[in-house]
């Protein structure tokens, strides 16, 4: 009997037939376009032929597409990691540990040693149809990426969470001009760190290692990175995209009629049961009506051909295309392009000047200005006068279609940017975080994945019946929600519609977070170049309940509205600095990367020279290595924050030894006390250093959880460093409690910060065989704690007395106090000074460790660069004397601060208040919100800013400066 | 519609006069049999309650539209079923309130009910009060208060609650006539509710007698005890009973031909207690407090004894009690560890493998805090403990698709099967 093996994947199909001796008498690997069922029935027909005569045949069916089709057909199910163990088990015997990468799964399976089989969570997805993603980003195809990452000379540090985080990174150090070989191998890294991160959870990945699946057979760049990693030299098998057919086989042993099998999988039709929304269209006649009523929205064009009045120039750099326009000085557009960015927007950008100057050799630029991601770097390269924020620029040119507009929405490539417009001004401000925003060119990538171009796509979706509900979630998930309809038996008319609706939600309700057109107003502009297609455009307005104007140059409003800001700007100017004609001819571009070495976060630098000597250097948090100045620290509350826990230092020749203490979550805070308490009771405090990534990366392999916050799982980095120096002693309590600072009903830490020193007691190797103090202790009961703390204590240092914790103790608690009077009283030095030199405050909200550079990425300093004052939330929330009205249960104390500091900017016109948000924080779901309510009850504008592992501050710069240039616009007006 | 009236804080209250008006009282459903059976004390009072069956994916985009999104899929869930209620024009809003329960720990949980407040609102419901349903005195209401004797009816429909399900699950997937169990389950639940309706059914003498009684009657059924794969299944409260929550996991299990096993509902109403007491001794704190939560506590646990001692009177296997659990978990984790499930879903999966369930689906929202900790956190150590514990921790979220999730409890029931033939 011959037994066959297939394998239905999310972008494949593999199968294999094997003799009664495990010999492979056929194999063949497709891709099935997402067509299943025809496959498969195509598939069967070919098999049949290749059975050798009068031999029987048995069937067994892998794969997670394939679950569905095997019941319906009555082909037994294999899953897939376990039908990889069976063939490793018998191919390649003595295997330790299999590391098999598919279209969307990650696996790890160890199989000595305690069998143990991992499959990446539905939050970290991506790494075949990732590195697709990723190879469309860079514009080179998949084959090319080995190649690239083969010359590369160093790695960036990408994102390692999820591909949409990735993709939020890579953007920017294309923008900035780092070289694809550098971030195709980046690019790899990020996989391989992910999988190891995600999955080995603790576990050591060591002995005999397999590499398997498509990216792993077809990338040798990504097995040495494993390699690398792992300090291994693995091994990819013959056959290693076939093992799950393989094992499939191996555990066939129910025999297939083919007729039968081949009828009824042409009869399956999936069960027709999934969510839909209602139809974009009902007829034809609806669509022509919707397509009438939006060509009216206009923009008045003229030819640049011949064209001798004064011009300006807009160029809106985004993050997947270069936009450019020339206008006249009443608006009219002459002359525009719309291009991909293709990874670098230098070359476009010189192509589009060069266009110009041949239509309109005399032209007489009077002004330019440049917006995007890639503003900087443009501006440099080719003298534009102006940099203009993005959402200025959507907004000037919005003003064009209808001055009185309330409201914009602007989904592009990859960001949704909203704004509310009250008064003229901009009134608030909503961006994407980096978790949902894979929106634009997610459609693109969805298409072509497909089989589709975006148009066509976008195209068949606007009749469909039943357009499929996919809810409005990130990338990742909507990849499984869509093969989860396709098996259910929705058309790719319903999912193509379906996705656009996904968009819509996802900008609504994710983004602005709105629940009714009210909120946003009647007059609505849409723009940004997805707003392009009909389907999303019909799907914003059915989900909104309004009709909203699209202008007809809706791709273009960015770089439109830079060219009337130029015009504003420079009205009284002879003649725009942008390079002419001349000059474009010995246009040279050239990219250095370096290491900064400035300062302790040694950045990785982009250095570009451009002809003239013009320089700009991308990837610095701060200005030192383009002022060669240190920055000035003393406006930044969290660098005094920094300094006072510096001073913290270990008592030499303590009787009681050394006791480590872990600086992340509580202990930012905590220090100061556990420090005096430990000090006091004799022992030699050893403290860990800030974050970095290196000590990140070195606690990452025992991180239980992938989806906690990246504050707790630096907290292995920290624990790991000080075992790794040979601290015998660790003191890193629980605390349900924290103190009550009487500013809410409770005062409990979230539970992350309060156990988890529980998961560092689970999870970290070695750590039993050591000192390590992870009791429950009350600090918020300062009379029982002394006792309390004594008990807990005498279990594992049984010599210390009583009498000695109640010393330690009552120093503790004063130092404590004294410590935060310290803060305090900077913090007030700052906002004193900073209102002396009018200087605009800004409050940077969020917990006591988010002052670790690690987990804001430098923000403070960024901020700082601004010339604006920094302070903390806990440096105002002692100043409102009533405890602050909140719509929720206010009973966390580090939230508390929060409410209280809200309310307190709210009655102080000068400050500004930014929230830093944990990504992975439960307990900031419910803080956000009531932070941007308390705020928005007294008119001020909320800023949120989401932080993970990302080290890109692109996002963040624009959000500030957006926020920035409207308070400022604010004052201005209220001058007048 | 009764007169609208606030308390200082301007939170409207559920007051006398709409008692007497006869509002209708919508309560969200959780576990299906325990909730059928506890909502009769409040038919008992005098309460026109209403238990939301309703399902379906629009209660989560019911939810996804007024509540934050990255909150817990629980709120969603709950938010989103009442919202959605209040909208199907089934129910007078002028004349309904809805009631929620509040536990009031350290979790995001406790926070629900101002997240519905808050989607009230936006949902232009924000005259439809809300009744907290809490044992923590937290917001008071004039026309509805919990008393002692309502605890104790209550306590008693989740003892039969907890009794039913365990003596289900038991039964289900060995009975020879399919849907004798089914039979079974219907009669009693349909007998409780007469009984409890009627004010009778809750001493402990009643609670013992009608325990024996489901017993005796579900060993009647004729079985044929060939091996399964054994599941047991932890987690978060809301994910791990309700089927809207976890895309129907119990009957999942059953059709792949699992036995599966769900830790009763008491065993969370015990722990809740016990935090008061280990608050106490941990921090230390009022003792007249800790006197009252004892005392409660050991008239919970007396219950909680009545269904291991009828089970195994009538041949069945109890999961062991909370003491025993509370025993397993020691040096694993901290007592103090007391947010959401806390230590006890710790607890439990330790006991579900001494069971025999040594397969478990840790089942938890996406993103849940206590879980990153006693869930998620806590595989590692349970299987340095036991090499048999074969287990798979699964996120639930609206965005979370049923086939990925379903693949991965596969996975594990495929390690399970070849554990159950090497036996």
């Amino acid at each position: 009997m011959v037994r066959i093996g297939l394998d239905i994947g999310s972008t494949t199909v593999k199968c294999v037939v094997l003799d009664k001796d495990n010999r492979i008498l056929y194999q063949t690997y497709e891709r099935h376009y997402s067509q299943i069922t025809s496959k498969i029935a195509e598939l069967l027909k070919t098999i049949k032929t290749k059975i050798p005569d009068g031999e029987t045949a048995a069937i067994a069916m892998s794969g997670s597409a394939g679950m569905g089709v095997a019941d319906a057909c009555g082909i037994d199910f294999i899953q897939e990691v376990y039908a990889t163990r069976v063939a490793a088990n018998t191919f390649i015997p003595n295997t330790d540990v299999v590391i098999e990468l598919g279209g969307e799964d990650a696996k790890i399976l160890f199989l000595s040693g305690g069998m143990e089989v991992r499959m990446n969570g539905s939050c970290a997805g991506g790494t075949g149809a990732f590195i697709d993603q990723m190879a469309t980003l860079l514009n080179v195809p998949i084959e090319q990426l080995n190649g690239l990452a083969e010359k590369h000379e160093k790695t960036y540090t990408i994102a390692s969470r999820c591909g949409v985080f990735a993709k939020t990174d890579i953007q920017p150090l294309l923008n900035q001009g780092a070289k694809k070989e550098d971030v195709a191998a980046s690019i790899f890294m990020a996989v391989v760190n992910q999988t190891i991160a995600g999955l080995a959870q603790g576990r050591e990945i060591k002995g005999k290692i397999v590499y398997l699946g498509g990216p792993l057979t077809f990338i040798p760049q990504l097995r040495a990175g494993f390699d690398k990693a792992l300090n291994t030299a693995g091994i990819c098998p013959e056959n290693s995209l076939y093992y799950v057919s393989l094992g499939a086989a191996l555990c066939a042993d129910k025999s297939i009629d083919f007729d039968v099998a081949e009828k009824k999988i042409e009869e399956y039709r999936g069960t027709g049961n999934f969510a839909f929304n209602k139809p974009l269209f009902n007829n034809e006649k609806e669509l022509e009506e919707f397509r009438e009523r939006h060509a009216r929205a206009k923009v008045k064009k003229g030819s640049l051909d011949g064209y001798s009045g004064n011009a300006f120039v807009g160029i809106d750099a985004g993050s997947t295309t270069v936009k450019g326009v020339v206008t006249d000085a009443e608006g009219t557009l002459l002359y525009s392009e719309y291009l991909s960015n293709s990874g670098n927007p230098v070359p476009i950008v010189k192509k589009f000047l060069e266009n110009i100057y041949t239509i309109c050799p005399d032209i007489n630029i009077k002004g330019s200005a440049v917006t995007g991601y890639g503003e900087e770097i443009i501006k440099n390269a080719f003298g534009v006068d102006l940099g203009i924020v993005e959402t200025i620029a959507h907004m000037t040119a919005a003003k064009k279609f209808m001055p009185d507009v309330e409201f914009i929405i602007d989904i592009g490539g990859q960001d949704i940017k909203c704004f509310k417009i009250r008064g003229g001004a901009i009134d608030n401000i909503f961006l994407n975080e980096a978790c949902s925003s894979g929106c634009g060119s997610f459609l693109q990538t969805f298409a072509n994945a497909l089989g589709y171009s975006a148009e066509e796509f976008s195209k068949i979706g606007l009749l469909a019946k039943h357009p499929v509900d996919l809810g409005s979630r990130c990338t990742v998930f909507m990849n499984s929600s869509v093969k989860q309809a396709q098996k259910d038996g929705a058309t790719i008319e319903d999912i193509s519609s379906g996705l656009c609706l996904s968009v819509v939600k996802n900008a609504l309700y994710k983004v602005i977070r709105v629940s009714s057109p009210r909120e946003l107003g009647r007059k609505i502009v849409v723009q940004g170049g997805t707003f392009l297609n009909d389907a999303v455009l019909r799907a914003f307005e059915q989900e909104m309940g309004t009709d909203v104007i699209r202008p007809d140059i809706s791709g273009l409003m960015g770089a439109y509205g830079a060219a009337l800001y130029a015009k504003e700007m420079c009205s009284d100017k002879e003649q725009s600095s942008i390079l002419n004609m001349k000059k474009l001819e010995s246009f040279e571009h050239k990219i250095k990367a370096i290491n900064c070495g400035g300062c302790s976060n040694n950045c990785r630098l982009t250095v570009n020279t451009f002809s003239g000597g013009r320089k700009f250097i991308a990837g610095n948090r701060c200005e030192r290595p383009v002022t060669k100045k240190s920055p000035d620290d003393s406006f930044n509350i969290y660098q005094y924050k920094l300094e006072q826990l510096q001073s913290y230092k270990p008592m030499e020749g303590a009787k009681r030894g050394k006791i480590g203490i872990p600086l992340g979550l509580n202990m930012f805070e905590m220090l100061p006390f556990w420090h005096t308490f430990l000090t006091k009771l004799d022992f030699e405090v050893v403290v860990s250093p800030f974050s970095n990534r290196k000590l990140y990366l070195h606690g990452q392999q025992t991180i239980p959880s992938d989806t906690v916050c990246f504050p707790a799982k630096l907290m292995h980095g920290h624990v790991q460093w000080l075992l790794d120096n040979d601290i015998k002693q660790i003191f890193y309590p629980c605390m349900s409690y924290n103190f009550d600072e009487h500013l809410g009903d409770n005062h409990y830490n979230c539970p992350v910060v309060a156990y988890y020193p529980e998961v560092i007691h689970a999870n970290i190797r070695g750590i039993d065989d050591i000192k390590f103090f992870h009791e429950f202790v009350g600090i918020h009961r300062p009379k029982d704690f002394p006792k309390k703390i004594h008990a807990e204590l005498q279990k594992l240092f049984p010599d210390i007395t009583l009498k000695e914790v109640k010393a330690a103790a009552k120093a503790s608690y004063s130092e404590y106090e004294d410590y935060l009077k310290r803060i305090r009283d900077y913090g007030n030095d700052i906002i004193k000074r900073a209102r002396e030199k009018g200087k605009e405050i800004i409050v940077l909200a969020g917990r006591p460790y988010h002052a670790d550079p690690e987990i804001n990425h430098g923000i403070d300093k960024l901020i700082t660069s601004f010339d604006v004052a920094i302070v903390s939330e806990d440096i105002i929330s002692n100043k409102e004397a009533k405890k602050v009205k909140t719509g929720v249960l206010n009973q966390w104390t580090y939230h508390s601060r929060m409410y209280a500091a809200a309310e307190y900017v709210s009655h102080n016109d000068d400050m500004e208040l930014v929230q830093l948000v944990s990504f992975g924080c439960g307990v900031d779901a419910i803080t956000t919100d009531e932070v941007r309510a308390i705020l928005e009850r007294h008119g001020r504008i909320y800023t949120q800013i989401k932080i993970d592992e990302i080290t890109n501050l692109g996002a963040v710069k624009i959000r500030l400066r957006s926020l920035l240039a409207t308070t400022n616009n604010a004052k201005r007006n209220s001058n007048i | 519609m009764a007169k609208l009236v606030y308390d200082d804080n301007g939170r409207l209250i559920f007051t006398k006069e709409m008692r007497k008006e006869n509002y209708t009282i919508l309560i969200p459903m959780m576990a299906k049999i325990h909730f059928e059976i506890m909502k009769n004390v409040f038919v008992h009072y005098g309460y026109n309650c209403v238990l939301l069956n309703t399902e379906g994916p629009e209660i989560a985009q019911v939810g996804l539209k007024y509540v934050h999104n990255d909150t817990c899929y629980p709120a969603l869930l709950v938010i989103g079923q009442l919202i959605h209620a209040l909208q199907s024009g089934k129910y007078d809003t002028e004349k309904t309130a809805l009631m929620i329960t509040q536990t009031g720990g350290g979790c995001r949980a406790s926070n629900y009910i101002h997240l519905l407040r808050k989607a009230l609102v936006k949902a232009g419901f924000e005259n439809v009060p809300v009744i907290s349903l809490n044992m923590s005195g937290l917001e008071k209401n004039s026309g509805f208060s919990l008393t002692i004797p309502m605890i104790r009816r209550i306590a008693a429909g989740l003892i039969y609650g907890d009794m039913i399900m365990a003596l289900d699950n038991q039964i289900k997937p060995y009975e020879i006539n399919k849907g004798d169990s089914q039979t079974l389950v219907d009669k009693w639940v349909t007998k409780l509710t007469k009984t409890l309706a009627d004010g009778h059914g809750f001493t402990k003498k009643e609670i013992a007698e009608n325990l024996d009684s489901i017993a005796e009657e579900f060993s009647g059924i004729k079985v044929n005890r060939v091996p399964k794969v054994r599941v047991g299944i932890v987690g978060e409260i809301y994910v791990k009973y309700s089927a809207l929550g976890n895309n129907d996991l119990e009957q999942f299990l059953y059709d792949q031909g699992c036995e599966v096993n769900l830790p009763g509902i008491i065993g969370f109403a015990l722990f809740k207690v016990d935090n008061r007491m280990e608050d106490y001794k941990l921090y230390g704190g009022s003792r007249a407090k800790y006197l009252i939560a004892k005392k409660l506590f050991s008239y919970l646990s007396s219950l909680e004894g009545l269904i291991i001692e009828s089970q195994k009177k009538f041949g069945f296997r109890p999961n062991g009690s909370y003491e025993h659990t509370k025993k397993l978990v020691k040096g694993m984790v901290g007592y103090g560890s007391k947010m959401g499930e806390g230590w006890l879903l710790t607890g439990e999966m330790l006991e579900l493998i001494e069971t025999g369930f040594e397969n478990i689906v840790c089942t938890q929202p996406f993103g849940c805090l206590p879980n990153h900790i006693n869930g998620k956190g806590m595989i590692r150590p349970i299987k340095m403990l036991d090499e048999r514990a074969n287990i798979v921790a699964i996120d639930y979220d609206p965005g979370a698709p049923k086939v990925n999730q379903e693949n991965r409890i596969k996975l594990m029931l495929a390690v399970a099967k070849e554990q159950l033939e090497k036996k």
